[in-house]
Parts: structure tokens; C-alpha cells; sequence
């Protein structure tokens, strides 16, 4: 399981990325893996205002469609256009090629929320139990 | 798979489970006036003596008069082929056949209906039908305000009393704003549509032709449609599309309609077809079943039913709708009598509607009193003025063996002295003039 360091973790399976004041954000290694192929995702409006924890996204595949939640809140900067086309990138690369979207979050206390590669480890440990 | 009522013992245990004393006590909570008084039924009859009530009840019916009714479902021919192939035990009795392991003939039905309607509209994809013109417009129209995320919906109120009530009472529960624009000498106001047009708009919603029988060329009205982002719905008769401009051609993003003149008996409200056909960014947004055709693991042509991931029973909650359900054998019976016509057909089924229809406008002009009304081009169904209460009118044609036409005062304000008369290709040249000479005998 690819669970890299630099990132935050939610209890749904979503990551993000911080850069500044943006955050890029996508599904895990885990969540690609459980979902199996991935056909069609449906991501919000670009200016949409994305609250932590409440639906963001939706995304399908063979075996299911599941939320996608937002690890912040924020505004959505832009959307993987890539992924229209090429949804697969979400099983082939989930922490680069194949990301949702990128957020301005607004509030930097929400980070606390969220886990860090160490307790995600842990927690998907425990869940696999 | 054999009936076995409840024992008393059976009951006795359900009712201490749930712990209830009766079964009356189930219904506790429905006010004694609307419980049933009583289920003192008359003695069993046998089978002879049921078909004779039967008989009885139908011989009421009126079914020796000539017909001149459309508003919306329309007296076709349909060859005896439709029912000897759509009665088959291999479709009629199916239920929910759609395991492409073992219904290839019925998935593969579907996907020649939905083709053939992406024909006739002109549009990119079809779903596999619905239970008839009035849901198929109300999803539509949840398709535009899904896609725009806009809840303002404008409706000419040239679309049918009957889909207009259905989208009110469909949607009594949500938010939407709806914004009516009159017709005008039978045509969609431009002016008022313009007015009201705005980037809150999430649809705009035509029929063609339109209540009133009145064709139009919504084009220059669907470009302004989709300058504000709004989408642009069309009801159509399909029949008509035999030789009019189609929806796609005229910039329309959903085309539905009521689907009944294809091969589907008149039969007191149903069942019917609701058909729906979009361009293709929109195939996510689509309620219900789709086809699609692929190969199997041998490479060989098969047809599975697709994106199901839109459906309830995956997306649950978040299903594009609550439709799961299709009117498959009515969808058959389209996909039949469309094949039989053949594209040449088709055409002249169209064209012998409207050259009837402008024959009987001929006839009708001539009689002292009686106005047909010219403002715009019909296809088969056009409306006159009577000089006196056309729902009279329409009772004293029946004593002369005609069903003359609907009273448009049933559906429009100010109407009443307004008959609207559609003329098919059952209908002769000589039915034609016996109609007009009655009509001018009973004014």
C-alpha cells in the first residue's frame, strides 16, 4: 500500500497535497485499490465553494459510485480535466496523475482534522484487520 | 408457484411478533371513513355468465365513431404484424429480461428502438424508453436542472395541459421556479421567452407541434436558449418527424415525446411510451435503462444494458432518477412498425397526415360560420373557431357518428368556442366531407 509522507489523510480515503494556500486533492491507494477499475468521475464546478467533510465528488466504477468528500473547505481553483477521458489515471496514479482537483482552502485550523502518514498507516492497518 | 394463504396460527404468531391484538389494529391509523364498509362481494359467477357482464360494460363503449381526436395521442394504423410479432412468448411473457446471458433477442429489441429513435430525432443517444410523453419531459427536464445546477424552468404553454400539470405536480416537492409563456397566434412568444430568459435559467422547455397542431422552427429561440447556458427541451410528435426539420437540427438538447402513435393502441390513458433521446455530453444525466451494443469474450456482437452506475439499484440514493423501469413492450411495438414502414414509409406516413389534415382545413373553411384558423403551418392537427360552444358541437357530432375533435375550452381559458381537429391516415377523403356536411348541418 503506497501511503506517501509528505500528505494529509482523511477517514474516507481522500488526500491533500499543500502547497500555500492550495491544496491539490484526490482519493488513496487504498480507496483505488477497494474500488477496482475506476470508469467516470464526476468533479465539482470550477468558483464551487467545497466545505470539509461534505460531499465533493462522485466516482464510479465497475464494481460501485461512491462520494468523494472534501478534506477542506475552500474554493475549487481547477478540476483534473484529464480524468474525463482517462479515469484509469485514479487507479494507475492516485497521488499524481491522477488528482481531483486543486482548492484554495480558507481555513488552516481545519488541517488538524485531518491524519498524517504515520496515523493513516495505523488507521488503514486497523480497518483491515 | 401454488397460492398457501396464512393459517389463523400463521396470523396468530405474525400479529404476537409484531404485538398487535387484531388484524384490525393494523389499519387503526386510516380514518374509518376511508376503510372498506364491507367485502360482501355477489356470488362467484361463471365464466360465461363474466363475459357476458364484460360485454355488456364494453358494448357502452363508442367504438363505431369516426375519429377527428389528437390533443396528444392519435388514431394510427398498425399492421397486424405489430401484434403477431410483439405477442411472441419469447417477449410478451419476459419480466425484466435483461441478463445478457439469456435475453440477447430482447436487449438487442431495445438497441434497434433506441437506434431507430436517435434516427427520428436526429439526436446522439436514447434510453430505452419510459412510461410515457409526460415522465419522459418531467426527466428531462430534471436532466437540465441537474446539468445547470439552476432550478428556473420556462414553459410554453403550447406543450399540453397534460405534461404541464405533470411537471407542477412532479415537482410540488422541490424548488423549482417555472415561468409560463403565452403562444401567440400559435407560435412560442419570442418576446416573452427573451424576457424572461436569463443565466438562472436551467431549461426551456417547447412542444412541436404544438397543442394547437401549430409547427415552428424553434431554432432562433434555442441559439438564445443556450447564449445563457440554459438547455433547450423539445416534446415532439414522431410521427411528424417523418417530414419535419428534427430537434437536432434545430440546436434542441433533449427531444422527448409521447410514443403512442407508433404502433401502440388508443386505450383509455395507457399503457404508453415515453421516448427521450439527448445529445451525447448529456448520456450521464439520462434516467432509466440504456442498451449498448459490445463484443463478448469470443469477439461476437452482443448488447448488455449500460452505465448502470446512473441507476438506483447502484447509486441508491444518488440515482439520476427513480426510474428504473421501462416500457419495453411498447418500446418493441415502436421498433416494429417504425422497421415495417422503412424510411420511405415513414415519410409517407407523414406526408398522408398532413395533406389530410389540409384537405379536411379545405372542407371545414367552407362552411358559413366556421374559421380555420391559417396563422401558422400545422402538420395534422389544426384549430377552428365555431360560432357557438364547441363542447356542444363535439356532443351533437357524436349523435351523427363522428368523434369530431377536443374542446380546447377543457384546457384553455376563453377557448370555448375553439375545436381542435386532427386528421390521420385512417381517415378518407369521403369520412372528410361527411364531416364537414354534418358539422354544418348541426351549427
Amino acid at each position: 500500500m503506497n501511503i506517501p509522507k509528505d500528505i494529509l489523510y482523511t477517514k474516507d480515503h481522500e488526500w491533500a497535497r499543500i502547497e500555500g494556500k492550495v491544496a491539490y486533492v484526490g482519493i488513496t491507494d487504498y480507496a483505488q485499490h477497494s474500488l477496482g477499475d475506476i470508469t467516470f468521475v464526476e468533479l465539482p464546478k470550477i468558483g464551487e465553494l467545497l466545505k470539509q467533510a461534505t460531499f465533493c465528488a462522485t466516482v464510479e466504477s465497475v464494481k460501485a459510485a461512491s462520494d468523494v468528500y472534501a478534506p477542506l473547505s475552500g474554493k475549487v481553483l481547477s478540476v483534473n480535466t484529464q480524468l474525463a477521458a482517462n479515469p484509469e489515471l485514479i487507479n494507475q496514479s492516485p497521488y499524481e496523475k491522477g488528482y481531483f482537483l486543486s482548492m484554495e482552502f480558507s481555513n488552516e485550523a481545519e488541517k488538524s482534522n485531518l491524519m498524517d502518514a504515520v496515523s493513516y498507516q495505523k488507521y488503514v492497518e486497523e480497518i483491515s484487520k | 408457484m401454488s397460492y398457501i394463504p396464512h393459517t389463523t396460527e400463521d396470523i396468530k404468531q405474525m400479529l404476537s411478533v409484531i404485538g398487535a391484538k387484531s388484524i384490525d389494529e393494523l389499519f387503526k391509523d386510516i380514518p374509518v371513513a376511508l376503510r372498506a364498509k364491507s367485502f360482501n362481494l355477489p356470488a362467484a359467477k361463471s365464466e360465461f355468465e363474466v363475459t357476458q357482464v364484460l360485454r355488456k360494460l364494453a358494448a357502452k363503449n363508442a367504438t363505431g365513431l369516426v375519429n377527428f381526436v389528437g390533443a396528444g395521442f392519435y388514431d394510427h394504423f398498425i399492421p397486424a404484424a405489430v401484434d403477431a410479432l410483439s405477442s411472441r412468448a419469447e417477449f410478451y411473457t419476459a419480466y425484466t429480461p435483461y441478463q445478457p446471458e439469456c435475453s440477447q433477442g430482447w436487449l438487442q429489441a431495445i438497441y434497434e428502438y433506441q437506434s431507430l429513435i436517435c434516427e427520428l430525432t436526429g439526436l446522439d443517444v436514447s434510453n430505452a424508453s419510459l412510461y410515457d410523453g409526460g415522465t419522459a419531459l418531467f426527466e428531462a427536464m430534471m436532466m437540465a436542472v441537474r446539468h445547470t445546477g439552476r432550478n428556473k424552468v420556462i414553459l410554453d404553454s403550447g406543450v399540453s395541459l397534460i405534461y404541464r400539470t405533470m411537471l407542477y405536480t412532479y415537482t410540488s416537492n422541490l424548488s423549482i421556479e417555472f415561468v409560463e409563456i403565452p403562444v401567440e397566434h400559435g407560435q412560442s412568444s419570442r418576446e416573452e421567452l427573451f424576457k424572461y430568459l436569463d443565466d438562472k435559467t436551467a431549461a426551456v422547455i417547447f412542444q412541436n407541434p404544438n397543442f394547437f397542431g401549430a409547427i415552428d422552427d424553434h431554432s432562433d429561440m434555442v441559439e438564445r436558449v443556450h447564449k445563457f447556458g440554459a438547455l433547450a427541451i423539445a416534446s415532439v410528435y414522431p410521427v411528424s418527424l417523418g417530414m419535419l426539420k428534427t430537434p437536432a437540427e434545430m440546436g434542441f438538447d433533449i427531444a422527448t415525446g409521447e410514443g403512442q402513435s407508433l404502433g401502440i393502441p388508443l386505450s383509455f390513458g395507457g399503457p404508453y411510451l415515453g421516448f427521450m433521446a439527448a445529445k451525447s455530453y448529456l448520456v450521464r444525466q439520462m434516467p432509466g435503462r440504456i442498451v449498448g451494443a459490445t463484443v463478448d469474450s469470443e469477439g461476437k456482437r452482443g448488447f448488455v444494458l449500460t452505465l448502470q452506475t446512473r441507476e438506483q439499484h447502484i447509486r441508491r440514493e444518488k440515482a439520476t432518477s427513480n426510474i428504473c423501469s421501462n416500457e419495453a413492450l411498447c418500446a418493441l411495438r415502436a421498433a416494429i412498425f417504425v422497421s415495417l414502414l422503412g424510411r420511405d414509409g415513414f415519410k409517407e406516413l407523414a406526408e398522408h397526415n398532413y395533406q389530410k389534415a389540409e384537405f379536411a382545413k379545405e372542407a371545414l373553411s367552407r362552411i358559413n360560420g366556421v374559421q380555420v384558423k391559417r396563422s401558422s403551418p400545422t402538420f395534422n392537427e389544426f384549430t377552428v373557431c365555431l360560432p357557438r360552444q364547441a363542447d356542444e358541437v363535439v356532443l351533437r357530432m357524436v349523435e351523427k357518428g363522428f368523434a369530431c375533435g377536443f374542446p380546447l375550452g377543457r384546457f384553455y381559458k376563453g377557448m370555448d368556442n375553439y375545436l381542435l381537429i386532427a386528421v390521420t391516415e385512417k381517415r378518407t377523403k369521403e369520412e372528410i366531407r361527411r364531416l364537414a356536411d354534418s358539422l354544418e348541418a348541426v351549427l
